[in-house]
């Protein structure tokens, strides 16, 4: 009986198994983009250039994180779709709060300008 | 314990979410419940760090004062030069290892390495409070230097609430995820994963899933901070 609970856990575990190598790049891979994402601010990077660069190195770690080490990669797509789309929301939030935000800007500027 | 063996016939990609999702039976297939309850979780934590992150911008978008320069803020003085995010980036660097090292726990526990898992989960659990210490250190710092949730002297008074809320409420996640991580490890390392028999955190002898349970969790803290850093500390 234990036996047979051990062989059916064998084969629930197999399909995370993964190359100690995968893991080793990923690990790799995300101490490099962090130094590169500090470099960013340490080299004095300003404008359009530094955003870019620190929204594609934040992205690329996201994305390597919930790939690789949360086995993402390797879910039904059920799952990852359930999961992963309804941040888009947030993304609608933050369109919503960025003109609530100009607004208010604008109004405190009018409003309590000094004379 | 979630089943394995997925029918043969049962189609991949956009047609295997309609399948799976009309089927009648559970919709998540592979996957046990304990594992898709903290996808959920974490989904809902996801929208909770977002709300901060978003409250931060609104509030720094919106005000008229300066807001403070993080660079020198969070800058460290040593050697009788000023370094920029010097703890910051140490941090980071300590919070991506405790990510490795439980990945590789995770893959220990698949591999029914019992001793080697519960080392690399104490591992974690130590590179997680090494974080957690250096941030009661910014803390100490910055509440040395005047700032409060209500004003500081380097700027716009939004500044201290939007910190402390946002990186408090993280070191929370990280100190919880500690507590869990000595448990488990624990747990693991007294041999009561190997016994028969079902408990809260397994569902006979050999079930290790917990341990990638708990990893889950621990790289969702890893994935917040790469949030906050960009956006808090990079902005």
């Amino acid at each position: 009986m234990a036996n047979h609970a051990i062989e059916q856990a064998a084969a629930h575990t197999e399909g995370q198994q993964h190359p100690l190598k995968l893991y080793f790049t990923v690990w790799g891979l995300l101490f490099v983009l962090s130094a590169f994402s500090y470099f960013v601010d340490y080299a004095g990077l300003e404008g359009l250039l530094r955003w870019s660069l620190i929204l594609l190195f934040m992205l690329l770690k996201a994305g390597l994180i919930v790939a690789v080490f949360m086995h993402m990669a390797w879910e039904r797509l059920a799952l990852s779709f359930a999961i992963l789309l309804p941040p888009i929301a947030v993304l609608v939030f933050l369109g919503i709060m960025t003109a609530e935000s100009d607004y208010t800007f604008v109004t405190r500027d009018t409003v309590f300008a000094e004379p | 314990m979630a089943e394995s063996a997925l029918d043969s016939t049962r189609p991949d990609g956009l047609e295997g979410i309609v399948a799976d999702w009309s089927s009648d039976q559970r919709a998540f297939k592979r996957v046990s419940w304990g594992k898709a309850m903290m996808w959920i979780f974490l989904l809902s934590d996801t929208f909770i760090f977002s709300i901060f992150l978003l409250s931060y911008m609104s509030a720094r978008m919106s005000t008229q004062s300066e807001w403070p320069n993080a660079s020198k803020v969070f800058s460290l003085h040593i050697g009788g030069t000023d370094l920029p995010l010097l703890l910051i980036a140490i941090m980071t660097f300590v919070l991506i290892s405790s990510s490795g090292t439980m990945a590789m726990a995770v893959r220990c526990g698949y591999a029914r390495a019992r001793k080697a898992t519960a080392a690399l989960m104490y591992l974690t659990a130590l590179l997680g409070a090494t974080f957690v210490g250096m941030q009661a250190f910014e803390w100490t710092k910055l509440i040395s230097e005047g700032v409060r949730p209500w004003s500081n002297p380097f700027g716009a008074e939004q500044f201290g609430a939007s910190f402390f809320m946002i990186t408090g409420f993280h070191g929370t996640h990280v100190s919880i995820g500690v507590l869990f991580l000595l448990i488990i490890a624990t747990k693991i390392w007294r041999g009561d994963f190997d016994k028969p028999g079902r408990s809260w955190l397994k569902s006979g002898a050999g079930d290790y899933e917990a341990v990638e349970i708990m990893g889950l969790y621990w790289h969702f803290v890893d994935l917040v901070w790469v949030f906050i850093f960009a956006f808090f500390y990079l902005w």
